[in-house]
């Protein structure tokens, strides 16, 4: 993985500091083509992963990519799923099962249609995840997808009820059916780590919030910091600004004392943040490289 | 270990369902729900025991404590079972259909001294935490008028299929929704000395409110808008927001952030000088053990767990059934107001 990932968030009105904001940049990014924008300015400052949600602008994206690839060359995504608003909100409206019926694909190849009959018969969920994923990987079809991710409100909320068994079946369905590795965020690492153990997940892929001021990182610093220095795993760092609390140089300059996080995911929407966050991050980690020990960034 | 069970496996269900499960104080003693489905899933992969019956549940899952999460219209039927079971009972909002209701389960709550918390998460949320601290801190003087506020992507076109679209069971924009800014301005200001003007209106749906306006004049002349609707797009999720003006500043506050103007006359206060202040989450929020959808769900399970534990803590809960009976009166009020004349009949 690359040591900085390209994030989405501030494309969707998510911004952890301020609702006015968030509401500024959803206006602004109404449009897929001011979203491209910004991407190929990230991709002019070197950034070649961008780890973005299944929203349905993001399919847009796909396309545009799709349709260029000289100009994207070498650019890959880490898909994030599920945008879980359009689920909750079907809920709300429909119901659980409403709610299922409507995302799963509908009149579609056999093979769907007989494994989500399946599915109700047998009560296994198994199937019913599989289509799922399916249904939130369409929009990638052709585009390089090397890591997946599971968000962290159904990764949380799955760790809560003890379901390890469906990060199994995530795991192994992206795997085999996409050649990817497994990601999975979360607001609760160490908790966490200790389930994707008992799933048989081995060295996973798990992004979650790392910042100094230990801004969302559940049951504080410490266990944190134990369980990046002492256990196996890929970590990727999110919300290393706490939201903007803290100034860049010190929060990058803590996080490269962490020495196992092997990527930083950013959001930044303008060509100024994403380059100075770029030199910033060369600078910090260049400048430290005669200090053991080296991140490993394969870019 | 504080055993609880959870009645009621829908959206807030589930996610109570997993805090507890994560919370190292608490074990899911059991849970009960009408989809067999979910309970099959739910038993083979998590193992917990279940129900489709919730006296059964009482009865046989040696129960500390009750989650009740069904729609509301069944809110007031299983509390009252759950407190003569004996058990601490933490229900979801609004706690029931009628305040006569409310206020009786809020006696027999307190005469079995048990807990029995209310899930008006919103006080539970820092921001909204520290305007009623500045508020009682004299802050910004003396306050004359607040604004209310929640809108959000609920019911976008007329096909809603649940009980949330139907008023008699609960269903609507005022009970859903209006209810969080509601109980928000009586946990501010108290109860109002009247209401008026209220307007509670459908915009597709054909069984009850999508947007619920009204305004509402409490003690020593404060006054108070409240503007809501559910059927607002231009809202990626619920945003509530509150805006309060008094003689010496105005504050106003979301989920995300804190802004404060107090003028050169206002009193002292730590981290607040005359001018603009801004806080935010990022500093006003305590992390949680665990954090599934934002800290104020955690929160408020561990100040049930807390009072449970610990009984010399429970005159500190931030919400009770007796708050909760204040909000339902409210609500009441704002039917009566709004000319609902079927709903008037049934709370009167």
């Amino acid at each position: 993985m690359d040591r900085l990932l390209f994030g989405d968030n501030q494309f969707f009105g998510i911004n952890h500091m301020s609702e006015e904001k968030a509401r500024s940049q959803a206006i602004r990014f109404q449009d897929a083509s001011s979203i491209l924008e910004v991407l190929e300015d990230a991709y002019d400052e070197g950034i070649r992963t961008f780890m973005c949600t299944t929203h349905e602008r993001i399919g847009e994206i796909c396309d545009h990519v799709r349709e260029h690839p000289a100009r994207w060359e070498g650019m890959v995504f880490f898909p994030c799923m599920p945008y879980a608003h359009k689920y909750a909100n079907a809920v709300t409206e429909e119901g659980m099962l409403g709610a299922l019926r409507r995302f799963l694909p509908k009149g579609g190849t056999i093979d769907a249609v007989m494994r989500g009959g399946r599915s109700f018969a047998t009560k296994d969920i198994e199937g019913i995840i599989t289509l799922l994923v399916d249904a939130e990987m369409a929009m990638f079809r052709g585009l390089p997808t090397p890591v997946v991710f599971l968000q962290n409100v159904v990764v949380d909320l799955l760790l809560g009820l003890g379901f390890d068994e469906a990060f199994a079946i995530f795991a192994k369905h992206v795997a085999k059916r996409y050649g990817a590795e497994p990601g999975f965020i979360t607001m609760n690492l160490p908790l966490l780590l200790d389930a994707l153990d008992r799933a048989g997940i081995d060295n996973p892929i798990v992004c979650s919030n790392i910042n100094k001021l230990a801004f969302r990182v559940s049951g504080g610093l410490d266990g944190y910091e134990r369980v990046l220095s002492s256990r196996r795993f890929r970590p990727i760092a999110m919300s290393v600004f706490a939201s903007g609390a803290i100034p860049p140089r010190e929060a990058l300059e803590w996080i490269h004392e962490q020495a196992a996080i092997e990527s930083i995911v950013f959001g930044a929407s303008s060509a100024h943040n994403i380059r100075s966050t770029v030199r910033l991050v060369d600078a910090i980690w260049s400048d430290a490289a005669v200090v053991p020990p080296v991140l490993a960034a394969t870019t | 270990m504080i055993r609880i069970g959870v009645v009621g496996l829908g959206k807030m269900g589930i996610s109570h369902l997993s805090i507890i499960g994560a919370h190292p104080r608490t074990e899911v003693g059991a849970v009960c729900d009408s989809l067999g489905y979910l309970l099959d899933v739910l038993a083979k992969y998590t193992g917990v025991a279940t129900y489709t019956n919730w006296q059964r549940m009482f009865q046989s899952a040696d129960l500390d404590a009750v989650i009740i999460s069904t729609p509301t219209a069944a809110h007031a039927e299983v509390a009252r079972a759950a407190l003569s079971a004996g058990l601490h009972v933490f229900c979801e909002k609004p706690l029931t259909l009628s305040a006569t209701e409310s206020e009786e389960l809020a006696r027999v709550a307190a005469d079995a001294g048990l807990v029995a918390q209310v899930g008006y998460h919103n006080r539970f949320v820092a921001t909204f935490a520290e305007v009623k601290r500045l508020i009682d801190a004299n802050a910004i003087g003396h306050v004359t008028h607040a604004l209310a506020e929640s809108y959000g992507p609920v019911v976008l076109q007329p096909t809603g299929r649940t009980w949330r679209s139907k008023r008699a069971a609960g269903g609507g924009c005022l009970y859903d929704y209006a209810a969080h800014p509601i109980d928000l301005l009586q946990w501010l200001f108290g109860e109002p000395s009247a209401v008026r003007g209220t307007i509670l209106s459908s915009i597709f749906s054909t069984d009850t409110d999508d947007e619920v306006y009204s305004t509402l004049e409490f003690a020593d002349g404060v006054s108070a808008q409240l503007s809501v609707s559910w059927s607002d797009e231009s809202h990626r999720k619920m945003t509530t927001r509150l805006s309060v003006w008094g003689t010496l500043g105005t504050i106003t506050a979301d989920r995300q952030a804190l802004t404060v103007y107090r003028r050169g006359a206002a009193p002292a206060l730590d981290g607040y000088g005359p001018g603009w202040s801004t806080r935010n989450i990022t500093e006003l929020t305590p992390s949680v053990g665990f954090y599934l959808r934002g800290e104020e769900y955690s929160a408020q399970l561990d100040a049930f767990v807390a009072a449970i534990e610990n009984p010399r803590s429970r005159s500190d809960l931030r919400n009770t059934f007796a708050s909760a009976a204040a909000t339902d009166r409210i609500i009441d009020r704002l039917l009566r107001d709004a000319g609902d004349r079927s709903a008037a009949a049934t709370t009167a």
